[in-house]
């Protein structure tokens, strides 16, 4: 089960839309396959990210992956506490392990993410 | 970050087994092998502080039998075979005529006239081919056993409590690098103590079809002691830690052994001629044009395979192989890099995403155990 109330990419990011700003982190399924994170790469607060293009990186002991942001905008905020706790993105990957919050430039942009049940049948279907 | 689907790998005779463990499987050198069961770094710190168990019998076993076999392996192969006691072990290599690494292996001297060769399964057939035309009219027989010869390692500091209850095999006379043919659960089995993870540790040599009873046996010894099952990335992260090279990132047909660090492999004392004499002679008695060394990442990154090295605004080297080390809790590489650069406390820089992230060159292996 994955929150139901988050949109998601198709790369398994989430995204919570409040007031505007936009959080975003990586799917417990996406955590649990990248398996123990150990770096986490972010952008400087007030770069400018575009849906679907990449903002960062995280990296696990084997594999090193490409973050996508799932709406454009500007970055309002990252989470610090990934710089000295990375492993938060595994053990919390909807709470404590957020990555960025984005100053959402068009709202309709999220019109294109997959809902909760949408996203479910994208695991399952693997 | 989907895993891609597995289609025709071959299968070790513990496939049930690991998906009954829950192993996430993956390609490995044509092989569907466990990448990990409960996660790389549990695994990792399992086989430091306790014991882990390793299906291994997707590597190749080619035996060499007969009255030259010594002599026939000592002109295929650069170490000196013929030099071992029976029940004795080296690592050892196979290289081309210019001097380049076919693959890295271990010899087991089983007898007076009778060896096994262990070969990394990516090169199982390079080696059979190898040493088929090496050995070719000498009086001696190349039997490739790899598909019918599984092999179960159990590495860690409770490898011997885990073991000694299971084999007639006295542990405590079996040395390191030592091999003794006996039984394990009652199986007939080759116990060598032998491994590539920078612990204590044992690997079984079993007929394909006991694997499973064998498996079976340690992991119930083993989990009295808190061993677990490990797959290949835990495997990966300890052989890099104990700085021993993996072939395809270290080692390569590119490379001679001495920019590895492995020279002390190559006998160039023992007599008669080997393939890729001439050129190791040479090779040895130049300076490298590239030394193998360990890097810790000291900025904020992780250095990984094939990132370049760079000496102030030079480019002076690749990685070969980087990861978190789940010992020492910081970034940990291999790379070779030129000569001059090789010095331990040399600062470099290793191009992560374009961006340059400080290294220190520090002396290898990254871990040693407390003995």
């Amino acid at each position: 089960m994955v929150p139901t109330d988050l949109r998601y990419t198709r790369e398994h990011e989430w995204v919570r839309v409040e007031d505007g700003v936009a959080t975003v982190g990586i799917t417990a399924h996406a955590a649990d396959q990248l398996g123990d994170i150990v770096f986490v790469e972010l952008p400087a607060v007030g770069t400018a990210v575009s849906a679907g293009k990449t903002f960062g990186v995280v990296e696990s002991v084997k594999a090193v992956s490409d973050l996508f942001a799932p709406v454009s905008g500007s970055v309002l905020e990252t989470n610090g506490e990934l710089g000295g706790s990375p492993e938060l993105a595994n053990s919390d990957p909807f709470g404590a392990g957020w990555m960025i919050r984005i100053s959402v430039a068009d709202a309709g942009e999220l019109d294109a993410l997959l809902d909760a049940a949408a996203y479910e049948k994208l695991v399952a279907e693997g | 970050m989907t895993d891609v689907p597995v289609v025709g790998s071959r299968e070790t005779p513990l496939a049930q087994r690991h998906a009954a463990l829950g192993a996430r499987m993956i390609d490995f050198a044509g092989w569907l092998m466990p990448v990990q069961y409960a996660g790389i770094v549990e695994e990792h710190r399992a086989v430091r502080e306790r014991a882990g168990l390793f299906d291994l019998s997707h590597m190749g076993e080619l035996y060499v039998e007969g009255p030259e076999a010594g002599a026939a392996l000592a002109r295929a192969l650069v170490s000196d075979p013929q030099a071992l006691a029976v029940g004795r072990a080296q690592y050892s290599m196979v290289c081309a005529a210019d001097g380049g690494v076919l693959d890295d292996l271990i010899v087991y001297r089983l007898g007076a006239e009778r060896y096994l060769v262990v070969a990394n399964a990516s090169n199982t057939a390079v080696v059979s081919d190898a040493l088929a035309e090496r050995l070719a009219g000498m009086r001696v027989v190349l039997d490739d056993r790899s598909l019918d010869t599984a092999l179960v390692s159990v590495q860690g500091p409770a490898s011997v409590a885990i073991l000694s209850g299971l084999t007639d095999v006295d542990l405590t006379a079996l040395r390191y690098y030592g091999a003794q043919e006996g039984t394990v659960a009652g199986i007939p089995a080759l116990v060598a103590r032998t491994g590539y993870t920078g612990e204590d540790g044992f690997e079984v040599f079993v007929a394909w079809e006991s694997a499973g009873a064998i498996w079976d046996a340690m992991l119930g010894a083993g989990t009295p002691h808190g061993a677990v099952p490990v797959g290949l990335g835990a495997r990966d992260t300890l052989r890099l830690e104990a700085g021993m090279p993996l072939y395809g990132n270290e080692l390569d047909r590119t490379t001679d052994p001495f920019q590895a660090g492995l020279g002390r492999v190559v006998r160039l004392d023992k007599e008669g001629d080997f393939v890729g004499r001439a050129a190791l002679e040479k090779a040895a008695a130049e300076p490298p044009k590239r030394t193998l060394v360990g890097l810790v990442v000291r900025g904020r990154g992780i250095a990984r395979h094939g990132y370049p090295v760079l000496s102030g605004e030079t480019v002076t080297g690749t990685v070969t192989s980087g990861t978190a080390s789940p010992t020492l809790g910081v970034p940990i590489a291999m790379a070779y890099v030129a000569p001059r650069d090789a010095e331990p406390g040399t600062m470099l820089d290793v191009v992560v995403r374009e961006q340059r992230v400080a290294a220190e060159v520090v002396a290898l292996p990254f871990y040693r155990r407390r003995r």
